[in-house]
């Protein structure tokens, strides 16, 4: 059991937690609070692979911001715990086979396919620099990089007409 | 090192998780974080791939990720808004004017 | 020769009369009608005599038939069926009996319809009837014959239904389409047996192979022998022989002058004509030919008991009919063709004049039919009494009358033939005895004594000219017509039966021993009909009354109950079937059912896919879900069953 192994699977354990956490929770909060758990994980793992900045980037966007907003919703609706109400039998019956084949049929397709070149290669701790990413994102992938700005531009436009009162 | 492999389970089995926190949860705000654990996932895959190949695509596509995300939580949080405030309810299952 | 080259014209130009007549006569008055219809069919006369003196000619220097095809109806592989109209010595007389006699019971038709509604549409259809029966006789092959076969079979439904609001007019009319229909059955069966056999239908083509096949024996049920009684069997429908003659008593319900033209004098003889056509088909089935035989002379008897108390007019003219249809059937079995069609004309003749005159009596007293109710009317409708008189002696068989030619010929062949003919003659005979009796029993009661109506309500008139001119001109035919058969009396020549040898190939027995025979035979029929007369005149010649119907009498008034037996025994369990298992199993349970059930089955898909649609936003997760599988399935199928490349050899 190597180091890297070691953390992995203390990070893995983590991550697994706080998911089964947010499923488990009544009040939303908590279950912010459980993703928030997740996503610091999940940056701990992409910092094990060597991806510095998307690691940061996870923290500072995804937990610094967007969670924020979420938390800053759940307190702006003043949300409650969950109301038990069960009117699809559908879901409640069939929801948690469906879950489990579609995991299920992801992983043994990972497995089937685990005789090539890829796992035996194995996700080194080589670092990326930010450099080589920055190369990436203005030069090869410099059109999708316009056209997600332009979908923010559209996303604040959107958030502003929301939020208007009603005249 | 650690193989590929775990990484790509881990992100199944993350993402699983979050399909039962879809399929479960009642209340809209929990079942579009939901969405954001299925998301992350996807990336831990994406990111797993570019380290694999040793090539920085796949850290490249899970920043358009993140951006997409935090656009479409940005708008998805102000239409729940504007629906909560409709209905006076969280709860997905009242919202059902389109029942037959 | 121009008519023969186009003898389409003789038949188009009633046609044309029909359609001009019937789109546009309903606003014409009755006189423009007749110059149309009249114009037409006197045309068609004009030509048909003008047709047969280039035929003469013709005849006399290529010493065949005339064919000529005028155009390409049917073309199928290497059946050919053509518009092809020909012309021979049988035609001639068919032809001319048609258009002559179908020419002057058009002119009575317009003073006894001259007060009936639908005035256009009546000599419209009649004008149609004279078109199909001319295709009819004029055809060269079986095809064309059975269009103008259907063709008469129509316009009788529509002539016999002429008074349609008149419920037993219409059922009349309807049982005589669909009792020819089982006869045309045979028919139809007789024609793909003919074809299958002889891959043609064309009379010429047909009867040279026949010629060169041999003859089937006696009780042999060869080929030949059932292409022969299925054909009989269509002439049974159409000329109304035991056993579907049922319809023509019915189809008195038609106006006089229909009953005159279509049941006496042409459309019921399209079977004979069909019989005599075919006449190398039946010498060669020699067991076909003693079943015509049969059939004929029992209907000829049959019938004529029936006739023999009907109190209804029309009705003994019907069965007696019938009865003269036997005996040219019995003709045609004994291998008399040309004393059948002699019969044939002579008794288009003299039945023609029996349903004139019977129709100008009826127009005399007012529209009553029943004969109990006539009487004393000898010296008040002088002509048609007359006329009535003529074609009474004519159809007993008096000489010099045209009946006792024809008759006597019929009866001595019949006596000649071979198997049973003695028989034969014996019941020809008697039914000849009864024939004489009935139609003078119609006579003394229709004319003598003293009136059974009440002469205050009844005006009796006598008929005007466009009606009486006919009669007298019919009259003077059944004295005359059989005037051919005259000469033969001293040892001379039979012009009939040589006119018609080349056709049906001569084959009468001739010589002084058959000479001295057919004398002593003419003698006991004129003494059959002389036994008649008396009786009658015992009977009848007195006042009498209608007796009381009982016993055997009231079999014979109600025909024997036949119409009543096929009603339980044949219609009966058809509509049974019709209605219980066609209608509510089959078109109800299985055709309706089908169509409801794939209806209910689209229903029923649609009420249960309906519930995908509850508004519940969980479940429709799941069906996204539910999708994303199936589509992850599609995607990794190849990594679970890799596609093995099979290596190229």
């Amino acid at each position: 059991m190597t180091a890297s192994l070691f953390i992995f699977f203390v990070l893995a354990a983590l991550a697994v937690l706080g998911a089964v956490s947010l499923i488990l929770q009544r009040h939303p909060i908590h279950s912010a609070l459980s993703l928030i758990v997740v996503m610091v994980a999940l940056a701990g793992l992409y910092l094990l692979m060597g991806a510095e900045f998307v690691a940061a980037v996870q923290i500072i966007v995804y937990g610094g911001a967007i969670m924020v907003l979420f938390v800053f919703v759940i307190m702006l609706l003043n949300a409650g715990e969950e109301e038990r109400t069960n009117f699809s039998k559908l879901a409640t019956y069939a929801g948690i086979p469906l879950a489990v084949a579609t995991a299920g049929l992801i992983a043994a397709a990972i497995v089937r396919s685990s005789s090539g070149t890829l796992s035996t290669a194995g996700a080194s701790g080589a670092l990326t620099s930010t450099r080589t990413l920055s190369m990436l994102l203005f030069k090869d992938f410099v059109y999708p990089f316009e056209l997600t700005s332009f979908l923010i531009l559209v996303a604040i436009l959107g958030a502003i007409v929301l939020a208007q009162r009603e005249n | 090192m650690v193989p590929t492999t775990y990484y790509l389970l881990l992100s199944a089995i993350l993402f699983g998780l979050g399909i039962v926190a879809f399929v479960f949860k009642r209340n809209i705000i929990t079942i579009f974080m939901a969405i954001e654990l299925m998301l992350n996932a996807v990336n831990l895959a994406f990111v797993a791939f570019s380290s694999a190949f040793g090539k920085g695509d796949g850290e490249v596509f899970v920043l358009f990720v993140i951006v997409v995300a935090a656009a479409e939580a940005a708008v998805g949080l102000g239409i729940i808004i504007l629906t909560a405030r409709n209905r006076r309810s969280l709860n997905v299952e009242r919202v059902d004017l389109l029942k037959l | 020769m121009p008519i023969l080259e186009n003898l389409w014209i003789i038949p188009l130009l009633p046609l044309l009369g029909s359609a001009v007549n019937g789109l546009f006569g309903s606003k014409w008055p009755n006189k423009l009608v007749n110059w149309v219809a009249l114009g037409s069919t006197g045309l068609s006369f004009a030509c048909a005599i003008e047709a047969v003196r280039e035929f003469l000619r013709y005849y006399a220097m290529e010493h065949r038939a005339f064919t000529k095809p005028f155009f390409d109806w049917i073309i199928a592989g290497s059946f050919r069926a053509g518009f092809d109209l020909q012309m021979d010595q049988l035609t001639v007389v068919m032809v001319l009996v048609v258009t002559g006699v179908g020419f002057l019971i058009h002119i009575y038709s317009t003073g006894y319809m001259a007060h009936e509604g639908g005035y256009y549409r009546f000599f419209s259809y009649l004008n149609l009837f004279m078109f199909f029966m001319l295709i009819l006789v004029l055809a060269a092959n079986y095809v064309l014959l059975f269009v103008g076969w259907e063709g008469v079979g129509l316009c009788s439904y529509l002539l016999i239904g002429f008074y349609f609001l008149k419920k037993s007019a219409a059922d009349a009319g309807k049982k005589a389409f669909i009792v020819n229909r089982i006869g045309d059955f045979g028919f139809m069966l007789g024609m793909f047996l003919l074809f299958r056999t002889f891959h043609t239908l064309d009379f010429t083509a047909v009867f040279n192979q026949v010629g060169l096949l041999p003859r089937d024996a006696l009780g042999q049920f060869g080929t030949l022998t059932i292409a022969s009684l299925l054909l009989f069997m269509g002439a049974t429908g159409k000329s109304a022989q035991i056993p579907l003659y049922v319809w023509l008593p019915d189809a008195m319900e038609g106006p006089t002058p229909v009953s005159a033209l279509i049941h006496a004098a042409t459309m019921v003889t399209a079977g004979v004509y069909v019989v005599a056509r075919s006449q190398i088909l039946y010498a060669h089935a020699p067991t076909a030919m003693f079943v015509v035989a049969i059939i004929g002379c029992a209907t000829a008897f049959f019938a004529a008991t029936i006739g023999l108390v009907q109190s209804d007019i029309k009705k003994v003219l019907a069965y007696s009919t019938v009865s003269q249809l036997g005996y040219m059937f019995l003709a045609c079995g004994v291998g008399a063709f040309g004393a059948g069609i002699f019969h044939l004309m002579t008794h288009a003749f003299f039945k023609a004049l029996l349903f004139l005159s019977a129709g100008s009596v009826i127009h005399a007293i007012g529209g009553e039919q029943d004969m109990w109710r006539m009487g004393g009317l000898w010296s008040k409708i002088k002509v048609t009494a007359y006329s009535m008189l003529a074609g009474t002696i004519a159809i007993a068989g008096f000489p010099p009358f045209a009946g006792f030619f024809s008759k006597d010929a019929i009866l001595f062949a019949a006596f000649n033939y071979e198997n049973n003919g003695k028989l034969l003659y014996g019941i020809g005979l008697l039914a000849a005895v009864l024939t004489s009796f009935y139609m003078f029993r119609l006579m003394w009661l229709t004319f003598g004594g003293k009136p059974r109506f009440d002469e205050h309500h009844v005006h009796v008139h006598e008929s005007p000219k466009n009606m009486t001119v006919p009669l007298i001109i019919l009259a003077v035919l059944s004295l005359v017509g059989g005037w051919f058969a005259l000469p033969a009396f001293w040892g001379g020549p039979n012009y009939f039966a040589e006119f018609l040898g080349p056709v049906f190939g001569g084959g009468e027995l001739t010589g002084e021993e058959a000479h001295r025979l057919e004398l002593i035979l003419s003698g006991v029929a004129v003494l059959a009909a002389t036994v008649g007369l008396v009786v009658a005149w015992r009977i009848y010649g007195k006042e009498v009354k209608q007796p009381k119907l009982e016993g055997f009498y009231k079999v014979l008034y109600n025909k024997y109950y036949v119409d009543e037996f096929y009603q339980a025994a044949v219609v009966g369990p058809l509509v049974w079937l019709s209605r219980n298992v066609l209608w509510k199993v089959v078109d109800v349970g299985v055709i309706d059912g089908t169509v409801n059930a794939v209806a209910h089955g689209a229903a029923a898909v649609g009420d249960t896919v309906r519930r995908t649609q509850s508004g519940n936003a969980r479940s429709y997760a799941v069906w996204v879900l539910i999708g994303a599988i199936v589509v992850f399935a599609i995607i990794f199928w190849p990594i679970f069953y890799p596609v093995v490349s099979v290596g190229v050899r």
